[in-house]
């Protein structure tokens, strides 16, 4: 489409990208009486980055002095409470383990301690028998440990797509599949063009993630880097649930990773990973032979009764990690009201909150009036989890919808009013609905129920089934409709 | 909550189910509810639209709808109770079922008996870990099967198959036939794993290739698959690099492999059989806990749809028995043991009150062997392999003459002169 | 020239090889255990058959394909024009197993025939 005839829409501000760090920000600024957009590239916010994430709410005691990650990360984990309540996701407040697994590694642990205790983070040191006391199904080869009670585990998309959610029920307007592909300066307005629409903002947030020194050359500010590293996960089965019941850590070997993890995530399932390689393409998505053999072979060290067989799924994602090796939290110095969020790599997540709330402050400093809003609703209601509820309970939500009658997910227990409900909540896609209701994640990966979820999709949206995709325009399931090759020459 | 009182209790509607019902009848139980999550009968023969069923039950080729229609019309004749679109959520140690529907919401059934009939699920993707992204594309191939044969969808128009078992070969076919190119079968084991007659009308018909060890080792492609790429494997299945050849196709299904979707089973408590994946049953096909036995594709994966018929009417019979007080513990019971070149046996357990039927799988192929049961039955087999089921029935005169608590089967090689009985 | 049949009557897939003349005659057969490998594999190469197993749409029914058969195997060349003569075809629910779908199929003398009964949709 040609500039001339996109549509021209002007807003207060606009963000660019829908990660964790977007969704919060606009939730943050949708508490202000201001026009926000956010506009994502992708079919449903959190689908870069965020997705990909471990969901780790880090405690605070992993981060380097004097860094923006330290500045932000405590402060970052103590809000994750009554944020996810706000919101309804879950967080569970697992614990942090940072396991010694040879003496030369306890001073390490010790470091830890007392950084904890200098930054006001608890922390509390266990010896061998303390910690085998509290995760049976670690190695014995422990030496000793730091616990950190008030790390733990969040999903990270139900989070971003959670803060969306209530973003928007504040006021807030997001557009999906709107990739930002050309930005320009005129006086104190910047634009913004994404496919179908050019944006014009006083202010706007570059927190593009993977892409946000595109973001930022497009507006002339060429001094960071996005280098992108990967990070392979792998998932088993629920019936692992219980193995362990914190995040073990081992002591790292290295600087730039915190190393490879056992992590007990918040629905439960134990995940191992990530390993973290840069790469050169910003898409290498790919999870690989040697990813899952250094995972394993890592964890196993600290956990020997991981099953591989048990493995129901894996994934990669990359982190968004800068060049400057900590985040860039700055306005441009070259361009008025565009704030730069990006470089947000671990621990990103955690510091999410802490790094949203100060945007407000940061947008006054340079001279942006806030007024808030009189009845900003900090609350996200209404979500059901069917296999949380009672027999009782789930008798009489079925009684009140039949269409809680209707299983669908069998692995995960998820029903038809579920995923109605997810699809009018935002889902528009068969991953859309599993990140937002699980429904496909459990051990036979949707092999039962995508027909199913196939067919909701089809109906709610008002679209062929062929038209119902994985993750948006281009990846839809199935191709073709009965007896359409046949005749068409095609074999 | 609906509460509701039966005799036999049968969770899945498909083959086994649908036997297991017929004979707890014919056995005199009272009340049979067949519980089913869909919204007709048959479980999976309804997607098996291809023929080769009941060559051994009723002497001849039917497809699999067929075969399903026939006890769905020997049923239609009794007073089976039928729960359509209700799906079961928990079962417990005391054999009270929690099963859902829209009708009437929350359902807690009260069963003298309970027969497991729930099937099994397909090895997945990410049970594989295939390396690679994760776009569209990908299917496991009965997932496929039902898209193209109950929905009325192609899911593309390039298949790759990963796997070379019936399902497999049968796709292969299928996909073919509606107009898709079928660009290779990939097996990872020297041979082509499923029925050497779907080899011939499945893939020479058509001149689809079969790349025998091999595997695939990459997934391409970011929204949608875009090619994959294959690699011969060595003797302990790890890809030999130099191998690899991509094959360009927007459509991978994977026959990899089926397990017993045992959920509801452990959940109860019942013991599992880590080889089969499924309960360690009795030779009433009871499971370790009295009054709940399983049958079919649950119990362990099976070949013929015929065997599915008759271990589900043992079970069903069983059931009703123990429904109705009439099948006391037995005075012996009988460890049965998987020995040299048996993967596993089904049953476990035996009493030497009742002939057996014994189902078993080998380890590994062999040729020239006899297949002996505790010493009491041998019986020459030409070859054995892993992916043909063995049934075996030993009667209770053979039995008789066990010593000892333990029966060992086993593969013997070797000219060992045999008695055929 | 030597022609290589894979004989599927029992499991022992005998591998049977034939040598075939000039005009496609055979001038012989070894390999089969039994004479059933013979019939069969004689069969396979001068007139190979196959029963064809598909679905055809279905209007007004509970699942939008009906399964079929034909009722008795046809040639083996025949398969693809069978399908393309099928991509066409509508039935009318309900249907009970056993029903013709199409009588004397491709002029072949067998019938297309339902796999099941399928009802209408309520």
């Amino acid at each position: 489409m040609k500039r001339e005839a996109k549509t021209k829409k002007a807003v207060q501000v606009a963000i660019v990208g829908g990660g964790i760090i977007g969704t919060l920000t606009a939730r943050e600024l949708s508490r202000y009486q201001l026009d926000v957009l956010l506009l994502e590239k992708e079919a449903e916010v959190g689908w870069g980055t965020t997705k990909a994430n471990s969901g780790i709410v880090h405690a605070g005691i992993h981060e380097d002095p004097g860094t923006l990650k330290a500045k932000y990360c405590f402060p970052g984990n103590q809000m994750f409470p009554r944020l996810c309540e706000e919101l309804d996701v879950s967080f569970k407040q697992t614990g942090i383990l940072v396991v010694a697994l040879a003496e030369e590694e306890m001073d390490m642990v010790h470091m830890y301690y007392q950084r904890g205790l200098e930054r006001g983070v608890p922390v509390r040191l266990l010896s061998r028998e303390e910690v085998l006391a509290q995760e049976p199904n670690l190695s014995e080869d422990v030496v000793g440990s730091v616990f950190a009670p008030e790390g733990g585990a969040v999903m990270p998309f139900e989070l971003a797509a959670a803060a969306m959610e209530n973003a928007v029920a504040n006021g807030a307007e997001l557009m999906t599949e709107s990739p930002v592909i050309g930005a320009w300066v005129e006086g104190e307005k910047k634009y913004l063009e994404t496919p179908t629409h050019i944006i014009e903002a006083d202010v706007v947030i570059n927190a593009a993630g993977l892409f946000a020194d595109e973001i930022a050359r497009m507006f002339g500010d060429d001094y960071f880097r996005i280098l992108p590293r990967k990070g392979e996960e792998y998932l088993f089965d629920l019936e692992l649930a219980g193995l362990v019941n914190s995040i073990i850590f081992p002591v790292p070997a290295s600087k730039i990773s915190k190393g490879i993890l056992v992590i007990h995530t918040a629905d439960g399932n134990i995940m191992i990973g990530p390993t973290s390689d840069n790469v050169p393409a910003k898409d290498d998505l790919g999870t690989t032979y040697s990813g899952f053999e250094r995972i394993f072979s890592e964890t196993r060290r600290l956990v020997p009764g991981l099953d591989p067989r048990k493995v129901i799924t894996q994934f990669a994602g990359l982190r968004a990690a800068s060049d400057r090796g900590d985040f860039i939290i700055e306005f441009s110095p070259n361009v008025p009201g565009l704030l730069h969020l990006a470089g947000i790599e671990s621990p990103g997540l955690t510091a999410a909150p802490a790094i949203a709330a100060d945007v407000p402050k940061m947008l006054e400093e340079q001279g942006f009036k806030l007024t808030p809003k009189e009845n900003f609703q900090p609350r996200r209601e209404g979500v059901v989890r069917f296999r949380q509820l009672s027999r009782k309970e789930q008798d009489e939500l079925i009684r009140q919808n039949p269409a809680y009658g209707r299983m669908v997910c069998r692995c995960e227990t998820v029903t038809e009013a579920e995923i109605v409900d997810a699809i009018r909540r935002g889902a528009r896609t068969l991953d859309g609905v599993k990140f937002r209701t699980r429904a496909g994640a459990g051990r036979c990966q949707s092999g039962f129920c995508q027909p199913v979820i196939m067919e909701i999709l089809s109906r709610e949206l008002g679209i062929p089934a062929k038209q119902v995709s994985k993750r948006g325009a281009g990846s839809e399931q199935v191709k073709y409709e009965a007896k359409e090759l046949l005749g068409k020459g095609v074999s | 909550m609906r509460k509701l009182e039966v005799d036999v209790a049968i969770i899945g509607g498909g083959p086994a189910g649908l036997a297991a019902a017929l004979a707890a009848h014919d056995q005199g139980a009272a009340e049979v509810l067949i519980i089913e999550r869909n919204h007709e009968l048959g479980g999976i023969l309804q997607q098996c639209i291809h023929h080769g069923f009941g060559l051994h039950r009723f002497k001849a080729e039917l497809t699999g709808p067929e075969y399903a229609q026939r006890f769905i019309n020997e049923l239609k004749d009794t007073d089976i109770k039928v729960l359509l679109e209700t799906m079961v959520l928990e079962v417990t140690k005391d054999r009270t079922i929690y099963a859902v529907n829209s009708r009437e919401g929350m359902l807690e059934i009260s069963a003298k008996a309970i027969v497991l009939a729930m099937g099994c699920r397909e090895r997945t993707r990410g049970a594989l870990r295939i390396p690679g992204k994760r776009p569209a594309g990908i299917f496991s191939a009965g997932t496929a099967q039902r898209y193209m044969n109950i929905d009325g969808y192609i899911p593309g128009r390039k298949a790759v198959i990963l796997g070379s078992g019936d399902i497999g070969l049968i796709m292969a076919r299928r996909l073919t036939l509606e107009g898709a190119k079928v660009e290779a079968v990939v097996e990872i084991l020297p041979y082509a794993a499923g029925l050497a007659r779907n080899v011939v009308q499945c893939l020479e018909d058509f001149d689809i290739p079969l790349h025998l060890e091999s595997t695939v080792t990459e997934i391409h492609g970011d929204d949608r698959l875009e090619a994959v790429t294959i690699a011969k494997v060595d003797e302990n299945w790890r890809p030999i690099p130099g191998t690899e050849q991509k094959i360009e196709c927007d459509t991978l299904l994977l026959s990899v492999g089926l397990i017993p979707e045992n959920e509801l089973s452990s959940g109860a408590g019942v013991e599992l059989d880590p080889v089969t994946n499924g309960p360690k049953v009795d030779d009433t096909l009871m499971t370790s806990i009295p009054g709940v036995f399983a049958c079919g594709n649950v119990l362990h994966v099976h070949d013929l749809v015929d065997n599915v018929s008759k271990e589900a009417e043992r079970a069903g019979a069983f059931a009703a028995q123990y429904a109705l007080d009439k099948l006391p513990a037995p005075p012996r019971r009988i460890k049965v043991e998987a020995g040299e070149n048996i993967r596993y046996v089904v049953p476990h357990e035996i009493s030497l009150e009742r002939p057996v039927e014994f189902f078993m799988r080998v380890q590994r192929p062999e040729a020239d062997v006899y297949l002996d049961l505790g010493g009491l039955r041998r019986v020459k087999k030409p070859f054995v392999r892993p992916s043909e089921m063995l049934d075996i029935t030993l009667s209770v005169e053979q039995l008789s003459k066990l010593e000892g608590d333990t029966l060992r089967v086993r593969i013997v090689s070797g000219k060992e002169a045999g008695v055929d009985a | 020239m030597l022609k290589r049949i894979t004989c599927t009557v029992c499991p022992l897939s005998c591998e049977v090889v034939l040598e075939i003349g000039e005009n496609g005659e055979i001038l012989s057969l070894t390999g089969n255990k039994c004479a059933r490998g013979k019939t069969y594999a004689t069969k396979e190469h001068t007139a190979p058959e196959r029963t064809l197993t598909t679905t055809v749409k279905i209007k007004g029914g509970v699942h939008p394909l009906l399964p079929v058969r034909t009722d008795q195997p046809i040639p083996k060349g025949k398969l693809r024009e069978a399908m393309l003569a099928t991509a066409d075809l509508v039935v009318e629910a309900p249907v009970k197993m056993g029903d013709v779908v199409v009588e004397n199929f491709l002029d072949l003398g067998v019938n297309l025939i339902a796999s099941r009964d399928l009802d209408r949709v309520e």
